[in-house]
């Protein structure tokens, strides 16, 4: 076992883990943090991405890769910290139905999500949002080449990605329009 | 099926040096993990022995790229997309940035590293072909010291290479000397994001008129290893592009192929394409 210190979601964490226990199962298993999903275990799916800074800038990772060892002092964002991160603004945004609020303050990705339907069974949603976020750090605003390349790690088995690619778009505009 | 991570060890030396010297006083004992693109997911299925593994994922002197008047240096442990971003490598190796481009999917190339690539010595490997091509050099360190050969060098067989149980692959070494040369690279797989190819070629040609000067060719899945096309260069050099040089071409190349059936695809389709994609360079050289 060995003592790991992260920053998960803004918050400091020192867990004492097995040393190749995967972040993915650290995440679900230790902190409760069950929004990351596992797909194939095997970095190619993508449902368990997450973003990692090591201290160059967040980036975006599949944590089913990550042994727990290697997320020593780095800071984690997570599907739920995306949400928290961005409560002061989207409160009470009128095209969010209360039934879907689960935390009424959803970050502008994932209100595109559930505005243009790239959302279905929900499995790959995550991993999805967070590889849209690292994209629109990347490119603002994206040619659809850009999207495709930047999702081509996340498989989907329900949507077709017409639906995901119009959520991007639209996270791009907004995220134009706002920047 | 996921093996149990309490069979496993796993320690992060501070420095590269106490990595070496870990290296060197259990001979053969540890495996050095970096991005844990491929070694996670043998680990995962149980596939990893020794059960021992040293992170060099965070050694800061492994993750460099620096430039003079003649070299590009890329330290081993350079992401692909660290390689994506670097404007002198944009600029001077194209086939390089291509390549890492097509290697895994943007989260793996933000973890996977040029060093994984080479020393994971798998013969379907992105980045090698476009090595060979640029007739690379790599320099191993252990803690007796450094040693630089060819990259042509590298490469034993399917998954064996020169590098010793006490060494790590330091830094890979690339000439800029190809301004002006055609450059030419392309993977046929199943679609470019995180597939495996089932052939790629990478080449480089140097014309005077219509006659071939100076030509490098370097491919995957072709043979057991990633291969130079020494026969091929052979039977290009100081040819005219015309009929008969690429018949002799995709003679030559033919007689070097040796390759398999497995679950990506077929030796006679390897062999075809390999032979399609050689004469569509040459092709091109052309126009």
């Amino acid at each position: 076992m060995t003592q790991i210190q992260l920053t998960i979601n803004e918050k400091s964490q020192t867990l004492t883990v097995p040393p190749t226990k995967r972040l993915l199962d650290v995440l679900r298993e230790d902190l409760a943090l069950t929004g990351t999903k596992e797909g194939c275990g095997e970095g190619e799916c993508g449902a368990c991405a997450v973003l990692l800074d090591s201290g160059q800038g967040p980036e975006l990772v599949n944590s089913c890769l990550i042994p727990a060892l290697q997320a020593n002092n780095t800071a984690i964002t997570t599907i739920e910290g995306l949400a928290v991160t961005q409560s002061a603004e989207a409160s009470d945004d009128p095209l969010i139905p209360n039934t879907y609020s689960l935390t009424t303050a959803l970050h502008p990705i994932q209100k595109c999500f559930l505005e243009k339907g790239g959302a279905q069974c929900g499995i790959c949603t995550p991993g999805m949002i967070l590889a849209t976020h690292h994209l629109l750090d990347n490119y603002p605003n994206p040619t659809m080449a850009q999207i495709q390349e930047g999702l081509a790690g996340n498989l989907c088995r329900c949507t077709g990605y017409m639906r995901i690619f119009e959520s991007v778009q639209q996270a791009a505009k907004l995220h134009t329009q706002n920047s | 099926m996921h093996s149990n991570v309490l069979d496993y060890a796993l320690t992060a030396p501070a420095t590269l040096e106490a990595a070496l010297h870990l290296l060197a006083s259990e001979p053969g004992q540890h495996i050095p993990i970096a991005g844990g693109t491929e070694l996670m997911v043998a680990l995962g299925a149980g596939r990893l022995t020794p059960k021992s593994l040293i992170s060099i994922q965070h050694l800061r002197e492994l993750r460099f790229i620096t430039v003079d008047e003649t070299h590009i240096h890329i330290g081993s442990g350079t992401t692909f997309t660290d390689i994506r971003r670097n404007p002198d490598i944009a600029r001077d190796l194209p086939l390089l940035i291509q390549s890492a481009s097509w290697t895994g999917s943007i989260a793996n190339q933000n973890r996977g590293t040029l060093g994984g690539n080479i020393c994971n010595a798998s013969p379907a490997a992105d980045t090698p072909p476009a090595l060979l091509a640029y007739n690379a050099t790599v320099t191993l360190v252990s803690i007796n010291g450094p040693r630089t050969l060819p990259y042509t060098d590298f490469h034993l067989g399917y998954k064996r290479t020169v590098l010793r149980s006490d060494e790590l692959l330091h830094t890979i070494t690339i000439p800029r000397a190809f301004t002006g040369y055609r450059q030419y690279i392309r993977k046929v797989g199943t679609r470019n994001a995180q597939a495996i190819s089932k052939i790629a070629l990478a080449a480089l040609a140097q014309l005077d008129d219509n006659t071939i000067t100076d030509i490098r060719l370097g491919a995957a899945s072709l043979t057991d290893r990633p291969t130079r096309c020494t026969a091929t260069e052979r039977a290009l050099i100081h040819q005219p592009i015309n009929e008969a040089t690429i018949k002799a071409a995709r003679g030559a190349l033919a007689s070097e192929t040796h390759t398999i059936d497995d679950i990506r695809s077929t030796a006679r389709y390897r062999a075809t394409v390999a032979g399609n994609l050689l004469e569509e360079f040459l092709r091109s050289l052309t126009v």
